[in-house]
């Protein structure tokens, strides 16, 4: 991974929206590095700007949110200063393209699923009609939908959750684009189905060489399909590292508890882990770590300044003071040790 | 705990529920499940969506009409024609939790009327004070201050508008709460703090849940027996961690191996069962619904049961 190139470089990024005559701040100076053919997994809550921040690389923000400031480079072009919808177009779905949450609402009920995906070929690649529905084919055939040629003239109701989702990727897919974003691609879907279209999606990522962005809260779903984690609160992203890095050494106090309030770490009968309070209110300065007023073993400096990143090893960075050389010594919760001996870690692995 | 002196709360006897009037449309949602629930205990029924299990919930709340088969609730049977002080009194005993708090909560009500419409419907209190009073206890009891009663619905976060949910059916002090996906719609720091409230309430109150999911790390968690349903059949039937276990039947194995795993060693590099319902062949050997060991049952025919028994051995 280190020696990959970087594909997407946000760098202090701040997004907000109005709302009801109030500003609303949804993303707070969040960076990041995307490398190219990596799969990245952002995780966090809702409302924590997952979903927002990912939305600004392809300018699907709400009409009443804006780039306030940052920048987001992509192919040498500085994403954060498009506004029209022409500049958009040669990005959206031609280099950069979206999977949804919920196959059930993100197809047109009216128009058969052939027309559907043919319609972004035809869009992006310039191809015409025989042609254009050869290649329409054989991406259904690609995501997995048998007998193409019938399901190419059904519509979406004929489908069932999966198969939709199916057609979903293969839309999404069709452009062949560098970066593809799933936003919570198997929420709506069944435990099985699931699994499925998670091994879909690691497939295709290798055969189009894509890189791609998971949204998702569910950590089951993170494991399985992600080279590097991202946690996100509060329009920030606290934490970020490999995979293992963040699972198995994880240092903000926020993913602390998102690991530890994990149903598979119930003992029956005990009450199960959970986070005290709410997210911080958006319309609001934060001052200090955002996460703080959750924390129970807060610092003072917490509610004072915000921690910069702080480098636990080379791929790995954390923002919390508890880092900082100068910080007292905390143990991460007594849950998170009982997790690393259910994965049979030793205590410095 | 000696099962023989468990009261049974609920028994449900070869229920069947179909949908559509014509002999062309017909469709089983339930075909021919039994099983009981112990005063006290979680109950928990996994399946994926359209396997019926909501179907049977709202069965037994008599909200889904039966077609064949018996529901017994405290030794009377509740389904089909009963009478109206009867039906009163499961209006009070058997409650629901519903899945998406911002939905099921009337956008135009208060919470102190969202909370009291069941009271007012049975009308089980005396005077005005009496029920304030019930109602300012049911919200203490899910953790909300009484001073809430005067909000809408919309100035709460999901996480409390589903304590709301839970609020109104603690009101009626019922003895049986059927819980339908109470927590698939929260966010996770949320649903830990939603489980953690079920099952103190269990505690102090001594409420019998019916759990329906489909997420079966939450289900291990809080049920204490588990029944996995599939396309409207029960297949496997056990406490909760002997079936996690000892799972015996194909689709029970396909489903909790599809469990997604916090660890990404493990996560990388599992094997996916696929369930393939062709795999039994039933055309002359008929399944059976059968306790192959002591509160275990499994649906197969005689075949598959001997399989079962030599897997169970080793």
């Amino acid at each position: 991974m280190e020696d990959s190139k970087v594909i997407l470089s946000v760098k202090d990024l701040v997004v907000k929206f109005k709302l009801r005559g109030r500003i609303l701040t949804a993303i707070r100076e969040a960076s990041l590095d995307l490398y190219e053919g990596e799969s990245l997994a952002i995780v966090g809550e809702s409302g924590s700007g997952k979903s927002v921040f990912t939305k600004t690389f392809m300018g699907l923000l709400d009409a009443n949110g804006w780039v306030d400031s940052g920048s987001i480079m992509f192919e040498g072009q500085d994403l954060a200063k498009y506004k029209t919808e022409n500049d958009w177009i040669k990005i959206r779905g031609k280099k950069i393209a979206m999977v949804f949450q919920d196959p059930m609402t993100s197809l047109n009920p009216l128009k058969t699923i052939g027309k559907q995906v043919q319609e972004a070929v035809e869009l992006h690649q310039g191809l015409k009609k025989e042609e254009a529905k050869k290649a329409v084919i054989e991406i259904l055939r690609d995501v997995g939908i048998s007998e193409p040629e019938r399901r190419y003239k059904q519509y979406p109701h004929e489908f069932s959750g999966g198969m939709r989702q199916r057609v979903v990727i293969a839309i999404a897919v069709a452009c062949k684009p560098r970066i593809l974003i799933c936003d919570e691609p198997t929420t709506a879907l069944d435990v099985t189905i699931q699994a499925q279209i998670l091994n879909l999606l690691k497939r295709l990522k290798d055969k189009y060489n894509l890189t791609t962005i998971y949204i998702t809260h569910d950590l089951g779903v993170v494991a399985n399909v992600a080279d590097r984690i991202a946690v996100m609160y509060a329009g920030d992203i606290i934490e970020i590292g490999k995979c293992e890095e963040v699972f198995y050494n994880p240092q903000h106090p926020y993913t602390w508890a998102l690991l530890s309030s994990l149903p598979q770490l119930g003992i029956k009968g005990k009450p199960l882990h959970s986070i005290k309070g709410t997210p911080p209110n958006l319309f609001y300065d934060i001052k200090g770590d955002a996460f703080a007023p959750r924390n129970p073993k807060a610092l003072k400096i917490d509610f004072v300044e915000k921690p910069p990143y702080f480098t636990v090893s080379p791929t790995h960075k954390a923002k919390t003071w508890l880092l900082d050389p100068r910080a007292p010594k905390v143990e991460p919760p007594e849950s998170i040790a009982i997790l690393r001996k259910q994965w049979g870690l030793n205590k410095d692995e | 705990m000696n099962d023989k002196e468990r009261e049974i709360l609920l028994e449900v006897k070869n229920l069947s529920v179909e949908f559509g009037k014509s002999k062309k449309n017909r469709f089983r949602a339930v075909d021919n499940v039994s099983f009981f629930i112990y005063k006290g205990e979680t109950f928990g029924l996994v399946g994926e969506s359209g396997s019926g299990k909501t179907t049977i919930g709202r069965a037994i709340i008599r909200l889904n009409e039966t077609t064949e088969g018996e529901i017994i609730f405290k030794g009377k049977k509740i389904n089909g024609k009963i009478d109206k002080e009867l039906d009163k009194e499961l209006t009070r005993k058997i409650q629901m939790i519903f899945q998406d708090p911002m939905a099921s909560l009337n956008e135009r009500a208060k919470v102190d009327y969202i909370v009291s419409e069941g009271l007012y419907n049975i009308k089980n209190y005396k005077n005005e004070e009496e029920r304030k009073a019930k109602v300012e206890k049911a919200l203490l009891d899910v953790g909300l201050l009484p001073e809430f009663l005067s909000r809408f619905p919309h100035e709460f976060s999901g996480g409390q508008r589903q304590r709301i949910g839970i609020a109104r059916t603690l009101v009626m002090e019922p003895e049986l709460i059927i819980a339908d996906e109470p927590i698939s719609a929260l966010d996770v720091s949320i649903r830990a703090q939603v489980l953690n409230l079920l099952s103190e309430l269990q505690k102090d109150k001594g409420l019998t849940y019916l759990f329906i999911a489909h997420d079966l790390s939450v289900v291990r968690f809080i049920t204490d027996r588990l029944a996995v349903i599939h396309k409207g059949k029960i297949v496997e039937l056990a406490e909760t961690e002997k079936l996690f276990n000892n799972p015996l039947h194909p689709y029970t194995r396909s489903l909790l191996s599809a469990i997604p795993l916090p660890d990404p060693r493990r996560e990388k590099n599992k094997i996916l069962e696929v369930y393939d319902p062709s795999c039994h062949d039933y055309t002359t050997d008929k399944p059976k619904w059968v306790e192959i060991e002591p509160e275990h049952f499994v649906l197969g025919n005689d075949r598959e049961l001997e399989e079962y028994r030599k897997m169970l051995e080793n």
